[in-house]
């Protein structure tokens, strides 16, 4: 059996407030030309300037990956007509990307063998090309195409892989992981389906003639895209056919790659310095100082909840979601024990809100509520099952949850005399049942406890409960 | 130095310019003399000498990721030569991503504007 | 020096006929006209109407404009004069008619390059070089004409008319910025602006005989001029003399955040530094490009002449050599097609400007471009395309880059000995319209002595030194003009040395046969009161 050799080319939007080299606003689902000037329109006698934030947010990234940040870079023309492409070129970057020579660590347990480095060949910046509508979308049009200039200019970073993955899942797993890594840095929003990343995988039998596959636009694309290219190469070998060199287009519909148009000729870039923008010198000083701001990484998060006693996928859900992580890390710094926070986080908390579809941002809950939560479960004010009625409020109430305890009645009730009162009331209503207990049939001690529960309205303190309950059913013997 | 009708046609064909056979012949003329012309800078020894991109002692030119918006929609349309709903109209392109043959070849002619 | 007073004159075919009289006003330098308005004793309302009145006579044979914004001027000067009366701040310019060439963007103005792909092009928004000359309070008359995409050293490449030689009307004004040297030459405008690439602001202003200036490269903003070739060009000015001049530098020279080219140093006060004299700065005479074939043996005379003038003026006359400045043409001509080939791919028909029906995409744009552009635009784009193409890049543009280094190295050497260096602007005087059209190397030597200072980056000014009579055929005496060149960042120095040569020669006082039937009329400072009187 052959084994798959991918390689993946992802481009990355970058989440700046104003475009690569002009000050348009990046605004998504703005109407169409709006967010446009003389730069991103290419009028004549427009200039570009870099954006100091798409910059330092690329020398992150590039230090992310363990990247060698390069001290001196430029920017080049890559010469091309087409009509997303105003000014004829793309400000690109050739001989000198930014950042190289890195690698990504795919996490242990996403995949059952393996804890691999995926080699990172560069890491360059470019601007984004306009939005083209063709009439096939709008059937009234046919044959005609439309052009939205908002997104022309937008920072691009692309990323590229070294061939080092062999499975579709491990491409799956290195997509995810990155995305991760730009979530944390807070540099991209990482949406595939909005386009935010876009990727384009290179794929080949044991590292032979390989195939490009473009317009892979969400992460079960990129797998099944991948399957199927690595099943049809694999049948084209068994019949005994080359693989050829191309590239190739993923139809969703279908679920099937196409070849693209096959070139007349090769494409001859003419790259060149672009003389409207100067080099770039990037002193150790300056990688240290943007060293010092990165947040800590997916990688180094997930050993640290580890170590904190989390569950290897709690780690790694926390780690892959920055906020939650975030967040997690709030409600203990004021206190809450590790386990439980993760636990209720991950568990109950994501459970009421997968339910009413809302993120967590949108609710009036904070680290220090749930935090406090944690807190009244613990001291045993509430009981656990207290606990998720009031998680239900919390999340849609900004009422402290002492107070809310209070007026939903929740408070748990830890007094002896009030339950050995229940208890006694439940023994001698159930004389039967009382009977059999002491016959030997234990299991009917939760039958009791469901009876106190139901007189306390739940809410007896259920380790008294059961140790009373225990007393009382031996005593009446 | 040595440029032939294909090179032209090449280069042409890069340059995104349409050339009938007469223009092409003669811009073959007119690139073989200028290029010949130029290549006396081959006799220049620059093995060790830096290329020069920019005569300015400047480096790392940024500016604040501070937006505000550019054009109006209606600036932005002014000029188009055609539009629709908003947007840059022009006849679709999607087959046309890898052009096959080069324009005005054999005896199409373009008639010159006056 | 010949008198010219007693040359005869002589006008193109058809162009005999009788104009009216200039209103001498218009051919005062500004710094004469400028206190006049402050003063209140004339309006901006009278003098923008004396100029576009002069305009209309005069530019139907000139062809200096492309575009006249009449209403616009005159709802400028209008308000300016209002602003004066009511005593705001209107700046050193206020109501003073000023010229643009065509390749720079102006709000709502159309700007053609000269080019057809750009016919109707209107630009919605301002290059920054006219936002700086409209806050100094000037009102801007219109686009001159130029040669197309300032590609041109005669003129003739614009796709819409010719330009002449004020000087002679049978011959170019010189190019690319032709049409702003004979603007300012014909008494149309005080000043004006004109790009500099290879040469295209000092080759005109010596065949027209007037002062212009290419400053360092970074001191002007670029920010909407239209680009040939980025990495050379800049922005710079014509003016009556060398006053006038400095003032014009010092209105559009700054920092500037929306060019990243655009040298954050201040800009000295140039007119101050003119009422300094200079001091014995060291001048070097480039002896080897003297001997360069190409240069007339009477334009190198006048040159020697007017070295010997500088030396009888205090300067230090030195000896240097720019041994690889002879390769400049070969590098310009390399670089500056390689950068135009991407600068205008731009231009393609789908936002803005000419668009030509194909059989698809690719066609669409094959035929837009071959419609929009002209012939040596399109020469200069694919000489620039194969220049960068595989496999001839390394030994074409990489090539011209390195050749590009030791002609720098040459100056900054040159200038470790001497404080400016002189050169003559070109080899020859103006030449004839179509001379040079059909050998596009002949055209491209009208450039020789200009281009490695372009390609240095480095600050120069043409400034006239003397007017000779045609070596060929009969005709009026042309001007010839010298280059007087600084170390990056030495405008100061150069003005002040072209101001302190000025005043010895009383040059800048003549005008062109052209502007009225007195041949070769002088104006006389002191005569200035009398002709004050009869306005």
């Amino acid at each position: 059996m052959p084994k798959p050799t991918i390689g993946l080319e992802v481009h990355v939007q970058l989440r700046t407030d104003s475009k690569m080299f002009c000050a348009c606003p990046m605004e998504f689902g703005a109407e169409p030309n709006t967010r446009v000037c003389p730069v991103c329109l290419a009028l004549p006698g427009s200039l570009p300037v870099l954006n100091r934030v798409a910059l330092e947010s690329t020398i992150a990234l590039g230090l992310a990956l363990h990247c060698h940040i390069t001290p001196f870079s430029q920017f080049h023309r890559k010469n091309y007509f087409y009509p997303d492409l105003p000014k004829g070129y793309q400000i690109s970057q050739y001989d000198l990307p930014l950042a190289s020579d890195g690698y990504l660590t795919l996490p242990k347990e996403s995949i059952a063998a393996s804890f691999k480095k995926v080699g990172i060949i560069r890491v360059h910046m470019e601007e984004d090309t306009a939005k083209s509508i063709h009439g096939a979308s709008l059937a009234h049009n046919v044959g005609y195409a439309l052009l939205d200039f908002n997104r022309s200019g937008v920072p691009l970073l692309e990323v590229v892989s070294a061939p080092d993955l062999e499975s579709p899942e491990e491409a799956s797993a290195y997509l995810v992981e990155l995305r991760a890594i730009l979530r944390t840095l807070g540099i991209s929003s990482g949406n595939m389906e909005e386009g935010a990343l876009r990727c384009d995988v290179n794929i080949s039998l044991d590292r032979g003639t390989r195939a490009e596959v473009k317009n892979l636009n969400s992460f079960r694309a990129v797998r099944k895209a991948l399957e199927y290219e690595f099943q049809r190469q694999c049948e084209r070998v068994e019949r005994g056919e080359a693989v050829l060199l191309e590239t190739r287009h993923w139809d969703e519909a279908k679920g099937v790659t196409i070849p693209g148009r096959s070139k007349e000729e090769a494409e001859d870039y003419r790259y060149f310095p672009e003389p409207d923008l100067l080099p770039l010198e990037i002193d150790v000083r300056w990688v240290e100082q943007v060293h010092r701001s990165l947040p800590e990484l997916p990688e180094g998060r997930r050993e640290r909840l580890a170590s904190l006693g989390l569950h290897p996928s709690e780690a790694i859900t926390l780690a892959h979601n920055p906020e939650l992580a975030c967040f997690f890390d709030g409600a203990l710094e004021v206190g809450a024990p590790p386990k439980e926070t993760a636990n209720w986080l991950l568990g109950e908390v994501q459970r009421i809100l997968h339910a009413g579809g809302k993120s967590l941002e949108e609710t009036p809950l904070t680290p220090v509520r749930l935090a406090e939560l944690l807190r009244l479960i613990q001291q045993g004010v509430i009981s656990s099952k207290g606990g998720k009625a009031l998680l239900e409020v919390m999340l849609t109430s900004d009422r402290p949850p002492a107070e809310l305890v209070e007026a939903l009645g929740l408070a748990q009730v830890s007094d002896p005399v009030q339950i050995r009162l229940w208890v006694q009331e439940a023994i001698a209503a159930n004389p039967k049942q009382s009977e059999q207990y002491r016959q030997g049939k234990e299991a009917l001690l939760a039958f009791f406890a469901g009876q106190v529960m139901k007189k306390s309205f739940g809410n007896a303190n259920p380790e008294l409960l059961d140790r009373i309950l225990k007393e009382e059913l031996q005593a009446t013997a | 130095m040595i440029v032939t009708l294909e090179d032209v046609r090449h280069i042409a064909r890069l340059a995104r310019l349409a050339f009938d056979e007469e223009e092409l012949l003669a811009m073959r003329g007119e690139m073989e003399a200028l290029l010949s012309h130029f290549s006396r800078i081959d006799t220049l020894d620059t093995s060790l000498v830096p290329p020069t991109t920019s005569v300015l002692p400047l480096a790392n030119v940024l500016r604040e990721d501070t937006p505000h918006l550019g054009l109006s929609h209606e600036d932005a349309l002014q000029n188009a030569p055609e539009q629709e709903g908003g947007f840059f109209r022009i006849r679709t392109f999607l087959e046309d991503a890898f052009p096959r043959v080069p324009a005005l070849q054999g005896s199409e002619r373009i008639p010159a504007k006056t | 020096m010949p008198s010219l007073e007693c040359l005869p004159s002589r006008e193109a075919k058809g162009y005999q006929r009788k104009r009216k009289m200039i209103n001498p006003l218009l051919m005062q330098p500004a710094h004469r006209v400028l206190p006049l308005l402050r003063a209140g004793e004339i309006s901006s309302v009278e003098l923008v109407r004396a100029a576009l009145d002069w305009i209309a006579e005069a530019d139907p044979d000139l062809g200096a404009f492309l575009y006249v914004a009449e209403a616009r001027a005159m709802a400028r000067a209008i308000s300016i004069d209002k602003a004066r009366h009511q005593g705001e701040e209107v700046g050193p310019l206020a109501g003073l008619p000023v010229a643009l060439k065509d390749n720079m963007c102006q709000r709502d103005t159309p700007t053609t390059c000269g080019s057809r792909i750009l016919e109707g092009f209107r630009s919605p928004y301002d290059a920054t070089v006219v936002r700086k000359l409209e806050e100094a309070g000037a009102v801007i008359l219109g686009k001159c004409n130029m040669d197309e995409f300032a590609m041109g050293s005669s003129t003739e490449n614009s796709a819409f008319q010719q330009t002449r030689n004020p000087w002679d009307l049978e011959r170019v004004p010189g190019g690319s910025s032709g049409g702003s040297a004979a603007a300012v030459t014909a008494g149309e405008v005080y000043l004006s602006l004109g790009s500099d690439t290879g040469g295209s602001i000092r080759q005109p202003a010596s065949f027209c005989g007037l002062p212009g200036m290419k400053p360092t490269y970074g001191r002007v903003s670029r920010y909407g001029l239209v680009a040939f070739a980025s990495s050379l060009d800049q922005i710079g000015a014509f003016a009556r003399n060398i006053p006038d001049l400095a003032l014009a530098m010092q209105t559009i020279s700054g920092h500037d955040s929306l060019d990243s080219t655009s040298l954050p140093e201040a800009v000295p006060d140039y007119l101050g530094a003119l009422q300094r004299e200079p001091g014995a700065l060291r001048v070097g005479v480039a002896k080897d490009q003297l001997a360069l074939e190409g240069l007339s043996p009477s334009v190198r005379q006048i040159f020697e002449e007017a070295i010997a003038k500088l030396a009888g003026l205090g300067f230090l006359l030195e000896e240097v050599t720019l041994p690889h400045a002879s390769y400049g043409l070969p590098t310009y001509y390399l670089i500056a097609p390689a950068e135009c080939s991407a600068n205008l791919a731009r231009f393609d028909g789908i936002r803005y400007g000419l668009r030509e029906e194909g059989r698809d995409l690719f066609d669409q744009y094959c035929r837009t471009r071959r419609q929009g552009f002209g012939a040596e635009v399109r020469r200069r784009i694919m000489v620039g395309t194969y220049a960068l193409s595989a496999g001839y890049r390394e030994a074409f543009y990489l090539k011209a880059q390195k050749v590009r280094t030791l002609i720098r190295q040459d100056f900054t050497e040159a200038f470790k000995r001497v404080d400016l260096i002189a050169l003559p602007t070109t080899p020859t005087v103006a030449f004839r319209f179509g001379e040079r059209t059909e050998d596009p190397l002949s055209m491209y030597m009208a450039d020789l002595f200009t281009i490695p200072i372009s390609l240095a980056g480095l600050p120069a000014l043409s400034l006239p030194i003397d007017w000779i009579p045609p070596e060929e055929g009969e005709g009026p005496p042309m001007p010839v003009g010298m280059q007087l060149v600084g170390p990056a960042m030495a405008e100061t120095r150069v003005l002040q040395a072209a101001y302190c040569y000025e005043k010895s020669s009383g040059l800048h006082d003549l005008i062109p046969s052209f502007v009225n039937d007195r041949k070769g009329l002088r104006f006389d400072p002191q005569q200035c009161s009398q002709i004050w009187g009869q306005i």
